[in-house]
């Protein structure tokens, strides 16, 4: 079965399946923490409208995990606030 | 079914007659976005009852199509200056007097930038005839630009920094002001629209004219912003009020990176132009809630709301070259809204006497949510009889009627 990486950890992925639904698949609820207050956030609309569950792929912040499809090899991230850290402090 | 919001804390018994409106308010106000807000507020404030009407809910219209600019920056000596500095200071009031942190207002200040030398000193020349009618002014050289703004091009010829420039998030802001009308005794009824004024024998307004039926009333305020053409003949006192359509594009969220409003020398002169076709410059600047706004485009298309991707390309090109960092930043979305202009770009204020009893406040192009406080402060006080703060001929009515004639 094919994999990316997710914060350096292996996750399969069925062929179609988007970032958001492997991560569901394999257990992992929670991919991202608020700008405001550090709150965990994941799928919660699962249809691109809601922004809650952006990503890092592949050094790209802000990337919705519900439409972004998974492809072998890819650098899956967790990301903080923003995302944009090299623009803090 | 329109909705009606009552006074807060007031009375709501007793002096409803017709259907949510108390039965002969002394003035009735148009349009309940940020200028129909601060006539409101003002008004209520002086003692009058008021009653805000609105075809649509609140703030549909250009106020909440903006950035929320109270700029005396962009504005040349002149009459709208005048106007420009007596609303900055009054919106200062308003912060204090009110929760400022309510409607993110922000004395951010503003930072004009020149990529040439000419530019510059065409820029440096503004700023010293601004600073003789009292805009406090400071010349920026280009080695001093990274202490106001560490992500500029590092090309950029120089600029001023306008330290009385400020922001407000506009919806926030009218919602905020007809909240204070409101405690002032003040009723807000959205989904009523005008459809014409009602005369005694002298001519003199009597009733406003709306679906819901009349409201006799003595005073109306026209304050209807880029709507204010069609409203104003239906009031039977027409002033030309145009569409100049505008699109603002919106970045991600991103840390504090951008602090003051940041914009290019040509805006002004952007501003100032009666160019039909397509015009833009950069206006840079960061919100409260992390994403960076970028206008701004200008063009004479009527009411046509098409989202148009070269526009919105020009605009991205040009924060970018201000601020290169953002080619690595993806806009999520855009906005777009049609400024009231008039045909010398100056707003419409006070009373129009061919039809007794109407007001105009409308007009006030891209500046409306700068210009609302010292609007509704001026028709306040006309609508009570008393001198107007500044000089107020400029933005007269009849102007239009003159050059017609």
């Amino acid at each position: 079965m094919s994999t990316f990486w997710f914060d350096g950890h292996e996750v399969p992925f069925r062929p179609g399946a988007t970032i958001g639904a492997a991560l569901l698949a394999s257990g992992i609820r929670s991919w991202r923490t608020t700008r405001g207050q550090g709150r965990p956030r994941g799928v919660f609309c699962g249809i691109g409208v809601c922004f809650d569950c952006l990503a890092t792929v592949d050094g790209r912040p802000n990337q919705r995990a519900c439409l972004t499809p998974a492809r072998d090899g890819m650098d899956v991230r967790s990301q903080e606030g923003t995302g944009h850290g090299e623009f803090a402090g | 079914m329109p909705e009606v919001l009552g006074p807060v804390g007031g009375r709501q018994s007793g002096e409803r007659t017709v259907r949510g409106v108390s039965a002969s308010p002394d003035v009735v106000i148009i349009g309940a976005g940020m200028v129909g807000a601060a006539c409101a507020s003002y008004a209520a404030r002086a003692g009058l009852t008021v009653t805000v009407v609105d075809r649509g809910p609140i703030v549909a219209g250009s106020t909440g199509a903006g950035e929320g600019n109270i700029l005396v920056s962009d504005k040349e000596p002149g009459p709208e200056l005048e106007l420009a500095l007596l609303s900055q200071r009054l919106w200062t009031e308003l912060g204090e007097e009110l929760d400022p942190a309510s409607f993110e207002l922000e004395p951010k200040g503003g930072l004009v930038v020149a990529e040439t030398l000419d530019g510059l000193r065409s820029l440096y020349d503004l700023a010293i005839v601004q600073g003789a009618r009292g805009v406090r002014t400071m010349a920026v050289d280009a080695e001093s630009l990274p202490h106001y703004e560490p992500h500029l091009a590092p090309d950029l010829a120089g600029g001023v920094h306008y330290p009385q420039d400020l922001q407000v998030q506009p919806m926030l802001a009218a919602a905020c002001l007809l909240r204070d009308a409101r405690a002032h005794g003040a009723q807000v009824r959205t989904g009523v629209e005008v459809t014409g004024a009602r005369r005694d024998s002298n001519g003199r307004l009597a009733a406003l004219l709306t679906n819901v039926g009349p409201i006799p009333t003595e005073s109306v305020v026209n304050a209807t912003g880029t709507w204010g053409g069609e409203v104003s003949a239906r009031l039977g006192a027409p002033v030309p009020v145009l569409p100049r359509r505008g699109f603002v594009l919106v970045t991600e969220p991103l840390p504090r990176l951008i602090r003051h409003k940041v914009y290019a020398a040509e805006y002004v002169a952007n501003v100032a132009s009666s160019e039909e076709g397509l015009e833009t410059s950069a206006v840079v600047e960061g919100t409260d809630s992390g994403t960076v706004l970028i206008g701004a485009s200008r063009e004479r298309v009527g009411f046509d709301r098409t989202l148009s991707v070269p526009v919105l390309q020009r605009l991205a090109a040009q924060a970018t070259r201000l601020f290169p960092m953002l080619a690595s930043v993806s806009a999520i979305r855009a906005y777009r809204g049609f400024r009231p202009y008039c045909p010398d770009h100056l707003p419409v204020i006070g009373a129009d006497p061919r039809v007794p009893g109407v007001y105009h406040a409308c007009g006030h192009e891209g500046a409306g949510i700068g210009l609302s406080a010292a609007t509704g402060h001026l028709i306040a006080a006309a609508l009570a009889g008393k001198e107007p703060e500044i000089a107020v001929s400029a933005f007269s009515p009849l102007r239009f009627v003159e050059e017609a004639a």
